[in-house]
């Protein structure tokens, strides 16, 4: 107490902040060791992806047949794969695919599922009963089956022959397509139990429009529940995409997705195990901080479900 | 019960319908013309004519499909393959088994070893065992099967290592068994990794109840609270689990038979989106719809069997987390809001 003490205004706002303000979301969730390190190795792994085209030394098609399979060296930090292209370069490139597919296919999901999930618990009636029915038939189904399925009646198209961008694209559709009706589940959930709250009422007595109450007092009462589902399924998206790349009715060459890498590896994997490990370990490790995170998040969101 | 029943059968058979009509419909949006399959680009166009006209193909679509599923009711007639003219039934009779016997090992490998890995780790909650296991438990959910199967061949499957590890055969049916055993491993690690959470959070659930703690207060061993009063009460849940996850398993062959070259459902229907060959695409997207429907409804009832209160809300338990992408946590139930009955 020094200069502060001179004016009133001060020392009363002093008194306010005796009683510690309650930590954030971000304070809490750096008091969780293992989704704050999550966090950060995420971090690195989207600054990577992003920076790609400034950090890769080469470009992920960029062959060089006279030094193929090569162990590491000066010129291929990490070697090179059966084109002679870099792997490391390969590497970097591929968490760009995975971003792109991941960001692409949440904003997906998140769309379709918010509005599905909203309309549903706040209209009720039919009109929830047949979006739910809709959507009891989706969840009725394996999702990655699904996605397969989708890609074969799709994916073998001459426009993907003759473009392979079309076939990221194929992957967001099929994902996304596939992946929104657990969300408009946990969301119409949440609003049915949102909108018989009193604040919500009293909005509505006060003459609260209906977009005014969904945009004002359920939208940020979803956002928690929304992100702990979206990152969880982030992992599982990432994961999804390798597997169809992986199968090969994914992302097409020569883009180098992951699990596409991890395939292509499989016929030197004796030889030359660092083909094969490398890609296998930056999936296992995103996926893994992913679920980590959402873990966290989910303790930090939602106090209740801490000790399970 | 018998409503119960019947009323599950009901709705089982729309869905069927349903998933027969968009698999067969999928086929036209498909840019490619099947006679080009079947010929080739380059046939001349007389035999293009003759071709289409041989295998119905120049039939309006609803024509089409209703002699399709009909095929399949009548006669378990799933038409025949572009790529060998072979009857697909014989496809799948010859596949069939091989993926039902990797599902069925790793679905049991998955029950036997998550489910006590469970128990344990709700018996020491948040303690070192637990935490162990469930840590575990995450990876086994994060590690793909295609990375999982090359590290374990690179370190087991030595060239003269204790078993043969790939290049499937059943020449000999008495060691045949041996290629599926790395095989439902792999398979088994997501399903049992998700069991065993499962089994977990569902046996907290009940630990917490009142009549547990009444259980223990009337003085009976630790073991017959453990066995008789609480996991009996927390399988309904778990038995959900098994349940979809089966589902999971059914994908998760798609991966593990191409990697193995395990000549089962899953590496024929790859072959066959690969080669373009759509009534065999067709007719494995629909075998597996209907497995996977029919394993839905054998949960439900057997749900609607363990638990009484099932069968008047009409609403089963609806815990799908098994089969689906994200569901290394969702599955825990952790996520699911309190879903108000409607």
């Amino acid at each position: 107490m020094s200069a502060a003490d001179l004016t009133p205004a001060a020392a009363g706002a002093e008194a306010l902040t005796v009683q510690p303000p309650a930590p954030t979301t971000w304070q809490r969730l750096r008091t969780n060791p293992i989704a704050f390190a999550s966090l950060i190795v995420l971090g690195f792994v989207a600054a990577v992806a992003l920076l790609a085209p400034l950090i890769a030394p080469y470009t992920f098609n960029e062959q060089d047949l006279a030094s193929k399979l090569q162990g590491p060296s000066a010129a291929h930090r990490l070697g090179t794969d059966e084109l002679g292209r870099d792997t490391l370069s390969r590497m970097i490139y591929g968490a760009q695919i995975s971003l792109l597919v991941a960001v692409c296919v949440e904003a997906f999901v998140v769309t379709i599922g918010l509005t599905v999930g909203l309309i549903a618990g706040f209209r009720g009636g039919w009109v929830d009963t047949a979006l739910m029915r809709v959507t009891d038939v989706m969840l009725a189904f394996p999702d990655v089956l699904l996605a397969i399925l989708l890609l074969g009646t799709l994916g073998t198209a001459d426009i993907v022959k003759q473009n392979p961008m079309f076939s990221i694209a194929l992957v967001i559709l099929a994902l996304g397509v596939t992946g929104w009706p657990p969300l408009a589940r946990l969301v119409r959930g949440q609003v049915l139990t949102l909108r018989k709250r009193e604040f919500v009422e009293a909005a509505r007595a006060l003459g609260a429009t209906n977009g005014r109450i969904i945009w004002k007092h359920i939208l940020p009462n979803l956002l928690s529940p929304v992100l702990v589902a979206v990152t969880v399924d982030t992992a599982g998206v990432i994961l999804a995409e390798a597997t169809l790349s992986f199968l090969g009715i994914g992302v097409q060459r020569p883009f180098p997705s992951w699990g596409r890498m991890i395939n292509d590896a499989l016929d030197y994997y004796r030889s030359e195990p660092r083909l094969l490990i490398l890609p296998s370990v930056f999936l296992s490790v995103t996926v893994l901080t992913l679920n980590f995170l959402g873990d966290g998040l989910r303790d930090v969101l939602d106090p209740r479900s801490r000790s399970r | 019960m018998l409503r119960f029943i019947a009323l599950r059968l009901a709705l089982a058979i729309p869905t069927l319908l349903a998933i027969s009509f968009l698999v067969f419909f999928a086929s036209y949006l498909s840019p490619a013309d099947p006679v080009d399959i079947l010929l080739g680009q380059r046939a001349a166009p007389e035999a293009k004519a003759r071709t289409r006209h041989e295998w119905g193909l120049d039939r309006p679509p609803l024509v089409r499909y209703a002699d399709y599923v009909g095929g399949i009711v009548t006669r378990g007639d799933f038409g025949r393959s572009y790529m060998t003219r072979e009857p697909i039934t014989e496809i799948v009779k010859r596949g069939f088994p091989n993926t039902a016997l990797l599902a069925a090992l790793a679905l049991t490998l998955s029950l036997v070893i998550g489910i006590p890995i469970g128990i344990l780790s709700a018996v020491y909650a948040n303690r070192a065992p637990d935490r162990l296991a469930m840590s575990v438990a995450l990876a086994g959910v994060a590690i793909p099967s295609f990375v999982l199967g090359p590290v374990l061949i690179l370190w087991i499957g030595q060239p003269r290592g204790p078993m043969p590890v790939i290049g499937f055969s059943l020449q000999d049916h008495r060691t045949a068994w041996q290629f599926f055993v790395l095989p439902a491993v792999v398979l088994a690690a997501r399903s049992c990794a998700l069991i065993a959470r499962l089994t977990r959070s569902a046996m907290l659930d009940v630990l917490g109840q009142d009549y547990i703690r009444t259980a223990r207060a009337k003085g009976l061993s630790g073991g017959v609270v453990m066995f008789k009063h609480a996991l009996k009460n927390a399988f309904p849940p778990i038995l959900t689990v098994a349940g979809t996850t089966f589902g999971y398993l059914l994908s998760g062959s798609f991966v593990v038979e191409t990697f193995f070259t395990i000549p089962g459902i899953g590496y024929q229907s790859i072959r066959s989106i690969l080669d373009r060959d759509y009534p065999v695409v067709q007719a494995m997207a629909l075998l597996l719809a209907t497995i996977f429907v029919l394993m839905n409804l054998t949960v439900d009832l057997l749900y609607g069997l363990l638990d009484p209160r099932a069968r008047v809300a009409g609403g089963g338990p609806l815990l799908l987390g098994g089969a689906r992408r994200g569901a290394a946590t969702a599955a825990a139930g952790a996520a699911a809001p309190e879903e108000a009955q409607t």
